[in-house]
């Protein structure tokens, strides 16, 4: 009986080496492929019990940052500023993910960045605990708050940007949420956070300076009149007066608002037909350029841009097909397919305010190690002359007018504004839809420092007799007098 | 070399030296009781490990603990050194080890699960203290085994006792109505009598192994006897088919009425090596296995849970949040562990599910990698090998094949539950052997333990009473005797 029982010994040998063998396969060979599946939730939990690195406004003011706690997790991320702040730091939670700057900027924070290489290295020989990388954002964090708080009460977002480098100031949306509470150790209460959240017919988790996109309305009336500039008009040259127009082909009247009259009823300036927004000037002007003009000119302002990155994504701007000429006719006075996120918005009045040079839009400034030594900061970038410097300054001049020929309260004494409303209808039924009130603007127009765009979606508490002068302006000159007023 | 004397003086002198009171060999009671201390030496270092990873209260009890494991094993070692003093010495020390990590890995599945939100806000029972009892439980009956069963040819009387015992227990669970043997986890092998449940598959694969040693010891010269000859393989006759079929047919009954492959496949491959160790002929394996293709085939084509398995082991990722979860999750923790694991304590058993039975090599391999799987498959093999040589040494035909077939079954078992946790064969849903959760398993298999130490005993000790050697003088010296024609 030995032969045969030194046979089954061997077919037992056999068994373990096959076991070992396929064991070497699954954690040799495919180790890696299973260790970065993105089924694989291990990676990720680990990522929660390593010291993640802060997010920090640009004086240093603490945005996000982590607390020892003494639970599994090691760490509780904390967000001073919470909903002020929340559009860009985003939230951290174990059970539902990463959002905004937390997501954008993973790597860096979780201390997996190739950029921290030559750290992790030196943490793995002295045995000290992985930590991640901080970032210093370009977020003023009392402009940033002076926006918040000057949205309460409003649904709408203000964007903020330093015209000559593109550094973006602020970017509040409201309403917001608390990223505190998901990123909370107890899951029952990161669940009911969430499921509160995303049930909330008012979206406050949408950041909507770059996660919604909106008819521009007036606003648009910028982009018309710089190719018109480009294409050798002046302030003075004479542009459709007519209060009210029918769209070619059609029976449909296209009237200025209120019915405005411009210049004397048949023709306008072009400043005038700027500073009273007159729709049918814009409306015909529009159509004498033609859609490969107004598409050109919008995409050197970075409308039609598809992956825009700050490093947050933005949705993309767009003017929509423009396919027949009563499309082009409306597209002139920013409406029809017309859609512009209010960052892109802010990008064209700072790049108006920056003599036609559009500076790339970023949020963060500096790349930081975990000491806090700097391993990167970020350059200015210059994308695009979008205008000449002489157009610039002339539009700059027409949107000074526009400011002076603004109502709406909160004007600023010793400041120069240039800007530009917007009053945008939207929805299928635009008569009894309360219209976006929008307001585009940099200071000091002389020298600018800032510029900004303003929406305040369906009026705020205007309703439908709301306009951008006067819901959206007191705003953005809030907004502005805060930031020139707090140096 | 000289010419050969007669009465050659080696001879008597070996035999001199076996049979004297003063030169018995080694009992080697002592290496096991240093292997023992070893063992839970090993053991109280992966809890403290455990304990330290988990952030758990490190404390003098954990010393304690690891003492009374040390006092549990110290019992069990002066049964053996009383009723076994010859048994094999390695044997328990690898019996001692997997089964104190065992009890670490199901506490620390333990502490895995206490922090994971289970649903309807159940509460999870920790499962170590019981299986603990449960060892506790397991080393009584190992003594009162090696007590009562003095000789292991005892059991060969009670063959067809055993038998049917056998086949009824196997057979109990899947013929009961559901109240007392539950469905769980589509598997019905369970007898519930409240909150104290048995799986009486395990005893039942036990005796089943007593009955086909004794049966086969009895009956073996029938099934050498060849039939035709095909293909180079001397086929059994027909009518010696019998005991293969009943079997593969009990295999078959186990699959269609329990849904329990594992124990299907491991039933039916016992029972395979035990034919081929008695008979010494590989017909019997070819014709085994032929059946068993059949069988597979057909019940791949006739019930869905085997197509399930099946589709589960060629590709877990078709569908891996639901049918191929379990296996995906599994490979994720093996290959996130890889070479060297994450540690004891540091991986995301929580992650895995049936962690504490059919998946805890799955946790091994995540905690302490391919290098801790490898050792673990090691201990199994060292353990399986150690039973083999019993058999071998061993000198009736009944504890060789006995012996023979408890070792298979070890390593068999051992195979089919890693091949499935590492997707090397489908996944069966057996337990590992003194690792998992479970009472009957572990009495089981402490039963089979101390049914080889008794063999293995059988085998090394001295014979008790030598008896003295009729004086018969060399036969050259006889005389010539004529004796009467028998009439």
């Amino acid at each position: 009986m030995n032969t045969p029982l030194r046979r089954v010994g061997l077919a037992m040998m056999a068994m373990m080496l096959l076991l070992l063998g396929n064991a070497t396969y699954v954690q040799v060979i495919k180790a890696d492929d299973y260790r970065k599946d993105p089924l694989n939730r291990r990676v990720v939990l680990d990522q929660y019990s390593r010291e993640r690195g802060q997010i920090i406004a640009a004086d240093g003011t603490p945005l996000a940052s982590v607390q020892r706690v003494d639970d599994r997790l090691k760490y509780l991320r904390t967000y001073a500023g919470g909903p002020v702040f929340a559009p860009v730091t985003g939230y951290f939670s174990t059970l539902y993910g990463a959002g905004g700057m937390e997501r954008a900027e993973d790597d860096l924070l979780n201390g997996s960045d190739d950029r921290l290489f030559a750290r992790r290295v030196s943490d793995l020989i002295t045995g000290r605990d992985p930590k991640g990388g901080s970032l210093q954002l370009t977020i003023d964090a009392k402009l940033q708050q002076a926006a918040y708080e000057r949205l309460q009460g409003v649904t709408g977002t203000v964007v903020a940007i330093r015209p000559q480098t593109g550094e973006i100031l602020a970017m509040a949306s409201t309403p917001s949420y608390d990223p505190n509470v998901l990123a909370s150790h107890d899951v029952d209460v990161q669940e009911e956070a969430w499921v509160g959240y995303d049930a909330d017919k008012s979206k406050p988790m949408l950041n909507r300076a770059i996660h919604e996109n909106y008819p521009p309305g007036s606003t648009f009336k910028l982009v018309v009149t710089a190719a018109a500039l480009a294409e050798g008009k002046t302030k003075d040259s004479e542009v459709d007066g007519r209060p009210v127009i029918t769209l070619p082909g059609t029976n449909t009247p296209l009237p200025n608002f209120n019915d405005t009259v411009c210049g004397n009823g048949v023709t306008a300036s072009l400043q005038e037909a700027l500073a009273k927004s007159c729709n049918t000037a814009f409306a015909v002007l529009a159509a004498e350029l033609g859609p490969d003009k107004l598409r050109d000119q919008a995409a050197k302002f970075g409308i039609g841009e598809q992956d825009l990155s700050i490093p947050l994504s933005v949705v993309p701007s767009t003017l929509g097909p423009m396919s027949d000429k009563p499309s082009v006719y409306q597209t002139g006075i920013g409406q029809k397919d017309v859609r512009v996120t209010p960052l892109v918005n802010a990008v064209m009045a700072a790049t108006i305010a920056n003599g036609g040079v559009r500076m790339q839009p970023h949020l963060v400034g500096k790349i930081l190690a975990p000491d806090l030594q700097v391993i990167s900061e970020t350059k200015p970038d210059e994308v695009d002359e979008a205008m000449e410097p002489a157009h610039a300054q002339a539009l700059r001049d027409m949107m000074i007018a526009s400011e002076n020929n603004t109502g709406g309260g909160g004007k600023l004494s010793g400041v120069t504004i240039a800007s530009k409303t917007g009053t945008a209808e939207h929805g299928d039924d635009v008569k009894s839809t309360n219209p976006h009130a929008w307001y585009v603007a940099f200071a000091p127009a002389e020298k600018p420092e800032i510029a900004i765009a303003v929406i305040v979606e369906n009026g705020g508490q205007q309703g439908l007799s709301a306009t951008g002068g006067r819901v959206a302006a007191p705003i953005g000159r809030a907004v502005i007098g805060a930031y020139l007023g707090g140096r | 070399m000289g010419s050969p004397v007669p009465g050659a003086e080696g001879t008597p002198l070996a035999a001199a030296s076996s049979t004297s009171p003063g030169l018995r060999p080694p009992t080697r009671r002592s290496t096991e009781l240093f292997m023992l201390a070893f063992a839970a030496t090993l053991v109280t270092g992966a809890l403290i490990l455990v304990e330290a990873n988990q952030e758990q209260e490190l404390s003098l009890q954990i010393l304690w603990l690891g003492l009374a494991y040390l006092g549990l094993l110290t019992v069990a070692h002066l049964a053996v050194r009383k009723w076994a003093p010859y048994a094999d010495p390695v044997i328990m020390p690898c019996v001692a080890l997997l089964n104190g990590l065992g009890l670490v890995m199901i506490h620390r599945i333990d502490l895995a699960m206490a922090d994971v939100k289970l649903p309807g806000n159940a509460v999870w029972s920790p499962a170590a203290p019981k299986q603990v009892l449960w060892t506790a439980i397991a080393l009584v009956l190992f003594c009162t085994v090696l007590k009562v069963l003095s000789d292991h040819r005892t059991l060969a009387r009670y063959g067809y006792t055993a038998g049917l015992l056998g086949l009824v227990a196997l057979v109990l669970p899947g013929v009961l109505p559901s109240f007392i043997a539950p469905e769980i986890n589509g598997a019905k092998i369970w007898l519930s009598f409240g909150a104290f449940s048995i799986q009486p598959g395990e005893f039942a694969k036990i005796l089943l192994m007593v009955f086909f040693a004794a049966f086969l010891v009895s009956k073996r010269d029938l099934f050498t006897i060849a039939g035709r000859r095909v293909l180079g393989l001397d086929l059994p006759r027909a009518r010696d088919l019998g005991p293969l079929i009943a079997a593969w047919a009990v295999g078959v009954s186990i699959m269609v009425l329990q849904k329990d492959l594992g124990s299907s496949l491991l039933f039916f491959g016992i029972v395979l090596v035990l034919l081929y160790v008695a008979t010494e002929r590989a017909a019997w394996v070819v014709l085994g296995v032929m059946m068993f293709c059949v069988g597979a085939v057909v019940a791949w084509k006739l019930f869905g849970h085997v197509q399930i398995r099946v589709q589960n082991w060629l590709d877990p990722f078709a569908d891996p949040s639901g049918t191929g979860y379990q296996i995906v999750q599994s490979l994720f923790g093996l290959g996130t562990g890889g070479l060297f694991g994450a540690g004891l304590g540091g991986g995301r058993p929580d992650q895995i599910p049936e962690a504490n039975t059919d998946f805890i090599t799955a946790v091994i391999g995540e905690e302490l990698g391919f290098v801790g799987l490898a050792a673990v498959l090691l201990i199994y093999t060292v353990f399986a090998m150690r039973g083999l040589r019993t058999a071998l040494s061993v000198r009736d035909t009944f504890g060789k094949l006995l012996g023979g077939g408890l070792a298979f079954a070890v390593a068999f078992q051992i195979f089919i539950v890693v091949g499935g946790v590492t997707k090397l064969i489908p996944m069966t849903g057996i337990t590992a052997p003194f690792l998992s959760k479970g009472g009957s398993s572990l009495l089981a298999n402490y039963i089979l333990v101390a049914l080889l130490l008794r063999i293995s005993d059988a085998a090394r000790a001295p014979k008790t009473t030598p008896k003295p050697r009729p004086q018969q003088p060399a036969i050259a010296d006889q005389f010539t005797v004529m004796v009467e024609r028998p009439k």
